[in-house]
């Protein structure tokens, strides 16, 4: 099952995020199960409709996802899904 | 004066205590986040903490112990389908103020957020709804737009304490708005001001108010720092009049306080203009009025009177009792304890202030 791995930025909100197997179908629900195991981190990586914040990257095996709107970008069983702060301000 | 000091900065919140006659920090939280706004609930106490992560969203916290825990609650958030216009999702992008609801109305609490909408909540901020009334005022998708920030931002919640449903709010760029049943409807109360950056000045809509302040001892006087000068009112919003100097500083800013004991006694900070964003000539003024406006007095004394940059940010002024506080976009703190006559610096070197609140 994919793997999904988080910036170390998240861990200050997070700290108990480590490398998580995820069984969803779509990005979208892989997300949903990561929110079950650490309540609340959907809504840092997602607004309120469900489109990835400005500053979020995902990559899937080492490529930006194309779709940040509705997550339809696909993955394999044995994907690496990584979530990333991408670079701004200071 | 209230011995506590709550600050809203670029890298996070600062509260500060006065101890044997000096002001020490006693809380620091949120290191390194922007706090969009803090705020003490003068009814119970609790701490609140607008936070406006540049990369995970704008966020909720709250304290019932002055800072030393946290816990989050869930951000205002815009309900599916919801557009700031056609075709264009509202999403929350930053808290810009928060009012508590009046003693009459113990768990209520209001947030106003860019893009420009105002939130309610009924259970002690455990959840914000969307106000629909304003959200969907006619006004809204065609006559609100973005002044310094892209989208049309609520950056001021007037509560009237006389009657707790009776509310005025502040717009950029919109105007001003108020309400007698607690958001339900709502009316345009902009006569009188002038949006010099419109088409027609005398609009109806578009004006952009940086601050509503009400004076706690007569609610129906009502002043207003705004982008083309400074507006009073003694008719709660009917009518409002402008009281900038002609020929002086005080008429470009964004941040107002009225004092606690007199209508007509108020400050402002006063930066160069639109265009220069910084202070004039170099130096840091304050700027008292204690005639509703007609004449206004610089204050200056213990305050940088060359190489100065600061501006102050509009709810970065306060006043308690005989003391007045700003916090500036340089990260200077400064206070007088004798209504601005005299100055001194609490802190210099913080991150750059975007809130200062006098508490208990």
């Amino acid at each position: 099952m994919p793997v999904v791995k988080f910036t170390k930025a998240l861990k200050r909100f997070f700290p108990n995020l480590q490398d998580t197997p995820a069984n969803g179908k779509s990005l979208l629900d892989v997300l949903g199960e990561m929110d079950t195991h650490y309540p609340g981190v959907k809504s840092y990586l997602l607004d309120e409709h469900g489109q990835l914040r400005k500053h979020v990257n995902i990559f899937i095996d080492g490529n930006m996802i194309n779709d940040r709107n509705k997550l339809n970008d696909t993955f394999t069983t044995g994907s690496e899904i990584y979530i990333i702060q991408a670079l701004s301000g200071g | 004066m209230k011995p506590t000091l709550l600050l809203g900065t670029r890298k996070g919140l600062i509260a500060y205590r006065y101890t044997n006659g000096n002001w020490k920090v006693e809380n620091l939280s949120f290191e390194g986040v922007p706090v969009s706004i803090a705020y003490a609930d003068p009814r119970n106490g609790k701490w609140w903490a607008a936070l406006d992560h540049g990369h995970w969203g704008v966020k909720l916290h709250r304290s019932n112990d002055r800072g030393a825990t946290w816990e989050e609650v869930a951000a205002p958030a815009y309900p599916e389908g919801e557009e700031v216009k056609d075709g264009v999702p509202a999403a929350t992008r930053y808290i810009w103020a928060m009012s508590h609801g009046g003693n009459n109305h113990t768990s209520r609490l209001w947030l106003g957020t860019d893009p420009g909408g105002l939130f309610m909540s009924e259970d002690e901020g455990n959840s914000f709804q969307l106000v629909q009334s304003l959200w969907q005022h006619p006004s809204r998708k065609t006559g609100w737009f973005g002044g310094g920030r892209d989208l049309p931002g609520i950056h001021s919640i007037v509560v009237d304490p006389r009657n707790e449903d009776h509310i005025h709010i502040g717009i950029s760029c919109a105007g001003v708005f108020e309400t007698h049943d607690a958001g339900k409807t709502w009316e345009v109360r902009n006569k009188g001001l002038r949006a010099d950056f419109l088409p027609d000045p005398a609009a109806d809509m578009g004006h952009d108010p940086h601050i509503l302040v009400a004076a706690p001892t007569n609610p129906d006087a009502i002043w207003q720092q705004n982008h083309c000068g400074i507006f009073r009112t003694v008719d709660g919003a009917k009518n409002w009049e402008e009281v900038s100097e002609k020929e002086g500083p005080a008429r470009f800013g964004f941040a107002m306080a009225v004092a606690e004991d007199n209508p007509d006694q108020a400050w402002v900070a006063p930066a160069d203009s639109d265009a220069i964003r910084v202070s004039i000539k170099g130096s840091l003024c304050i700027c008292r009025t204690d005639d509703g406006g007609k004449t206004w007095k610089q204050q200056r004394n213990g305050l940088p009177q060359e190489n100065c940059f600061d501006i102050v940010y509009r709810h970065a002024l306060a006043t308690s009792g005989d003391a007045v506080v700003f916090g500036t976009t340089t990260g200077n703190l400064f206070i007088s304890n004798d209504r601005g006559e005299n100055w001194q610096v609490i802190n210099n070197y913080l991150p750059m202030v975007y809130s200062v609140q006098f508490a208990e």
